[in-house]
């Protein structure tokens, strides 16, 4: 982890004596092409794009033609290499920046690299030191350009990048919902200065106005004013200062608010407006504070006046007088709340200290077209935002002076938001959000850390073949208990904390030790046992009469999700006698009325509306559930001449069914049954892929390929099955069409929070308002 | 003030006349004292009102026949730079900034159709008080006095400091300040300017700000006239000039920045 990067080096002085934990850090560079460095006053970002080799598990199809297929495996599972990108971004203060370049001379195989990108004030300062360190050529980029192009970058590519600042809340971060167009936009960067820049598209950018009072006049008016030569050590003092000391209050002229004019009494009416006397002392924190006030309050004004004169209201904040600072960051957000009477919001990166870094990169890599793909965050190599309230937080102290970093994976396809969705732009996949619920919070915490033993356990089952996999297993267990620890410190660490966030970090970790899917096996048995027996259930279902069968397949769907395969006694059952676990499961399923409950609704526009045109349903888990739940259901759709789009996880999660499986176990059925066969053939039953890894399901990430599909088919239906699909994520989402959202809850605490008991079932159909 | 209302006690003003009309902040704060001391009511007149209806009755009376209201010609000219008589005839509308310790900018329609748009508190009292803590002076004349002295190049970076030159991507010349005090973050250069340098540096801090957020202001309210008024522009020729000079530049020409001879 990043904690044990460079601590207790001197200060001042460039100290090689700083032992760097390089697989740590500098991860992958022995892979690394292209760099780009970004080199501020204090801080030095690192960027370099890097190929990795992963694991995969494959799944391919046996040649079954004239074989017993009795007693084997359904299919072959392999676990093969694959190399994916990745961008890595590295940020340590510039003392390090010595020890850094030599650290990447040892490691930097690829020859082929010969110019380095760099940008920021610092990069003609250590121009030299680059080019005679590592060999390459220094072309350095435009500042701004850089920086805007990194903000578009991240806008466009990390959920809850975006956050608004709220002190006074149980959360002081709240993030935003990506909105589907981040153009236009007002960026302010207070470096030294401040420079205020309109964003209208990907190229097209202007400079619309500036000022000179910034970081640097906080700074150098603050070190005249308190001889403290600090940036951070000024702003210490500012938060323990009484600005009422220093500045005149509108009060302090009027004797009162101003009535006439609409002003409070305490507004500053003159700042420094006390200390026009040359025969009284002033306290550094008062002046500090007063400073701080004036000079946001300024910045906030000007912000504002552009923002109203542009017609803009969103104003992303930036630079190095930002960063992560809450003290100014609530300064700022006073302000705009203030000037723009509410009407304009202050929002913050989260990567804020990356922009100048990624935007030059990007400036390098154009022909790899790196904007061409989609990326997502890395959680198990990215460091994640730290360091709230300096004095709150001793992590900060630890964490200044060492190494932060971010990662991002180049996906394979591009991700789109779902052409159904009502509104893409207050779309928020998560229903709960645990940052904000401190008791929801302890509660997935603790549930997370309490089932991770379990989990370690079944990666190294794994690969039983593996001879390092009990290590890599317990290095997995050790990687995601810190995270854990990190989130209950700073819940707001990867944007905002959910169940979804919790298990995608908890993938990318094992993902991290080469456990690409410990469930490989497990579905690979359970798909081959559901097969054996599609047959007779889809008998059973035909004997029944309309209204009933309708029932039946609703049954089926849920009791699919009944089991789950953390529960031994039930994987047991399942195994011995498949059939008999598929009726257990159906019985114990709540009695009607279900906890939420709209199947007359849904009988009734079965019965009396027209077939629907076409169906998207997303899948959940493998075996049961996609064999005898869902295939039925899909059946019967077909038969009402619905088309069905199936939709499965690209990647592997948990048990769920990937779309490679997915393949495979609808060739078996379709060779099984006319039906599908014929809806296979015709094209009625496509299969795609979402897009994803996780189990659950953000419905504004998913392929471009599924989305281009829907627009084309005319879907009318969504169907979402399973917790993580429809219940931690999409409980709220609202469509443009009809949908269903089924779901047994399978956790006590989860059902009692809506009011119900374990193996509650949640059959929620809506129809979009006219 | 107090002397002031001591004095109209003594001279008993209360017999001559029994309110006083009085306006500014101080008005409200020390009504109280006006009646128990000096036996005088205070008439309290809007500020605001006061000072709409001042600008618009000195320029009608005029400056010995002359005009009262004037502006500098070629602002962005140091050598061709001079004072001219402007005509207020047809005065609406116009951008009025009152800088007294803070800063007030009102939006002149008529004579009685006005509205304040924004203030800022980095105003007269911030100039003062900030000379008073990095220079010791204690009156306002003598930072005055101080600045017109000084060099705040040394104390502000410029964009040539940071770019060697002008900023193309921007067309942000190498000369204007883009950071105030950004010089000081360094401890050579903060042991290296003098007292005059930092109350140059500080006059025009606060001055190139009033003007930003006054251009700012009349783009939005779509006024291309601004009148500067106010006590922290007597005597202060230096920030005049500059104000005059900062709108004209940065508007390209289409501001124009009206000052008062009596204001």
């Amino acid at each position: 982890m990043a904690e044990r990067g460079g601590r207790g080096s001197g200060h001042g002085s460039l100290d090689k004596s700083i032992t760097l934990p390089p697989d740590e850090i500098f991860r992958n560079l022995e892979n690394a092409k292209r760099f780009a460095i970004d080199i501020g006053g204090s801080l030095t970002k690192l960027a370099y794009y890097s190929t990795v080799q992963h694991k995969v598990a494959r799944v391919r199809s046996f040649d079954h033609s004239g074989k017993d297929i009795d007693n084997e495996p359904l299919y072959e599972i392999s676990v093969q290499e694959e190399i994916t990108a990745r961008l890595h971004f590295i940020k340590f203060e510039n003392t390090y920046i010595e020890t850094c370049l030599d650290f990447i001379k040892d490691h930097l195989v690829n020859t082929e690299t010969k110019v380095i990108k760099a940008t920021g004030g610092g990069a003609y300062k250590f121009k030299d030191l680059i080019e005679k360190k590592l060999g390459l050529k220094v072309d350095k980029e435009d500042v701004m350009t850089c920086l805007i192009k990194g903000c578009n970058f991240v806008l466009r590519n990390i959920p809850h990048e975006v956050f608004a600042y709220q002190k006074d809340s149980d959360t002081e971060f709240r993030f935003q919902t990506n909105h589907p167009n981040i153009f236009p936009y007002l960026l302010v960067n207070i470096g030294s200065g401040v420079s205020i820049v309109k964003v209208e598209s990907e190229d097209k950018f202007e400079w619309i106005g500036g000022s000179s009072i910034g970081g640097g006049t906080f700074w150098g008016l603050g070190a005249l004013l308190t001889k403290t030569k600090k940036f951070d050590e000024l702003l210490q003092l500012a938060s323990k200062g009484q600005h009422t000391n220093v500045d005149m209050l509108v009060k302090d002229v009027y004797g009162g608010a101003c009535q006439t004019l609409g002003l409070s009494g305490n507004l500053i009416a003159s700042s420094f407006g006390k200390s026009t006397t040359a025969d009284k002392e002033f306290s550094k924190e008062d002046m500090a504070k007063s400073l701080l006030h004036m000079i946001s309050n300024d910045i906030g004004q000007l912000a504002c006046l552009h923002a109203k004169l542009h017609n803009l209201d969103k104003i992303y904040f930036g630079g190095f007088f930002i960063r992560g600072h809450p003290v100014t960051m609530r300064t700022i957000t006073y302000s705009i709340n203030f000037f723009s009477k509410g009407e304009v919001q202050a929002l913050f990166l989260r990567h804020e200290g990356y922009l100048g870094a990624i935007g030059a990169f990007l400036k390098g890599a154009e022909q790899d077209n790196p904007n061409q793909y989609s990326w997502g965050e890395n959680y198990a190599g990215s460091s994640g935002l730290m360091s709230t309230s300096p004095d709150v937080s001793p992590l900060q102290r630890t964490r200044s002076g060492t190494f932060d970093m971010l990662e991002m994976d180049r996906l394979e396809r591009p991700l789109v938001n779902l052409p159904l969705l009502k509104d893409p732009s207050t779309y928020i996949p998560d229903t709960v959000d645990l940052t904000d619920d401190a008791m929801a919070r302890k509660y997935w915490l603790t549930c997370f850390e309490e089932a991770l033993d379990g989990v370690a356990k079944r990666a190294a089952a794994s690969q039983p073949d593996s001879v390092d996999a009990q290590e890599r297993a317990e290095k997995f267990r050790q990687k995601y208990w810190n995270k854990l620890q990190t989130l209950r410190q700073q819940p707001f660490a990867y944007g905002t904390l959910t169940v979804r966030s919790l298990l995608d970090t908890r993938e990318h970790c094992l993902n991290e030790f080469s456990f690409p899917d410990p469930y490989s096996k497990v579905k690979q048995k359970e798909n081959g046992i559901a097969l054996k027996c599609f047959q007779s259930v889809i008998e059973s279902l035909d004997s029944l009469g309309w209204e009933e069968r309708q029932f039946a397949l609703v049954k089926g769907l849920l009791a699919g999700n009944v089991f789950d395969w953390g529960a031994k006694a039930v994987s047991d059952v399942l195994e011995s006698e498949p059939q008999f676990g598929f009726e257990e499961a159906k019985s114990k399923l709540q009695e009607r009325p279900w906890l939420e409950d709209s199947y007359s609704q849904w009988l009734e526009r079965l019965k009396e509306g027209p077939p629907h045109k076409c169906a998207l349903i997303f899948a959940d888990n493998s075996g049961i559930d996609i064999i005898l739940g869902v295939f039925p259901f899909v059946r019967e759709l077909l038969s009402r001449g619905t088309e069905v789009i199936l939709a499965c996880n690209s990647g592997p999660a948990l048990n769920d069914v990937t779309y490679s499986e997915s393949l495979i176990v609808t060739e078996r059925i379709a060779a099984m049954d006319p039906v599908i066969h014929s809806a296979l053939r015709d094209e009625k039953l496509l299969l795609v892929q979402t897009g994803s890894s996780s189990p659950c399901l953000d419905l504004s990430r998913l392929d471009q390929g599924l989305a281009v599909l829907v627009r084309e088919r005319q879907t009318d239906l969504v169907v979402i099955e399973g917790m993580g699909r429809a219940i931690h994520t999409n409980y709220y989402a609202v469509l443009r069409c009809e949908s269903l959202k089924l779901a047994v809850i399978k956790n006590s605490w989860l059902a009692d929070r809506l009011g119900g008991k374990i193996f509650s079932v949640i059959f929620k159909y809506e129809v979009p308002c006219k | 003030m107090p002397a002031f209302i001591q004095m109209g006690s003594e001279k008993h003003f209360s017999s001559l006349h029994t309110t006083l009309c009085a306006t500014g902040g101080g008005a409200y704060k020390f009504e109280q004292d006006f009646r128990t001391m000096g036996d005088l009511e205070l008439c309290k007149l809007d500020e605001l009102d006061c000072l709409v209806k001042g600008v618009l009755y000195i320029d009608s009376v005029g400056f010995n026949g002359r005009s009262e209201c004037y502006y500098f010609e070629n602002p962005t000219d140091a050598e061709r730079c001079q004072k001219l008589p402007f005509n207020l005839e047809n005065p609406y509308p116009l951008l009025l900034v009152n800088i007294g310790s803070g800063v007030s900018i009102l939006a002149v329609y008529s004579k009685d159709n006005y509205k304040r748009v924004t203030g800022t508190s980095l105003g007269g009292g911030t100039f003062f008080g900030l000379c008073c803590l990095l220079t010791g002076c204690s009156t306002f004349e003598e930072a005055l006095e101080m600045a017109s002295h000084g060099d705040s190049t040394k104390v502000d970076k410029l964009v040539r400091d940071i770019y060697g030159g002008d900023y193309e991507r921007f067309g942000l010349p190498g000369w204007a300040v883009a950071s105030s005090f950004g010089n000081m973050m360094s401890k050579e250069k903060r042991d290296s300017v003098s007292k005059e340098d930092l109350a140059r540096a500080t006059l025009i801090t606060i001055t190139n700000n009033i003007g930003s957020i006054a251009r700012m202001c009349a783009l939005n309210e779509n006024i291309n006239r601004v009148v500067f008024v106010g006590n922290f522009l007597r005597i202060n020729t230096i920030s005049m000039r500059l104000l005059a000079y900062a709108l004209d530049y940065w508007s390209k020409g289409q501001l124009k920045a009206l000052f008062l001879e009596h204001e």
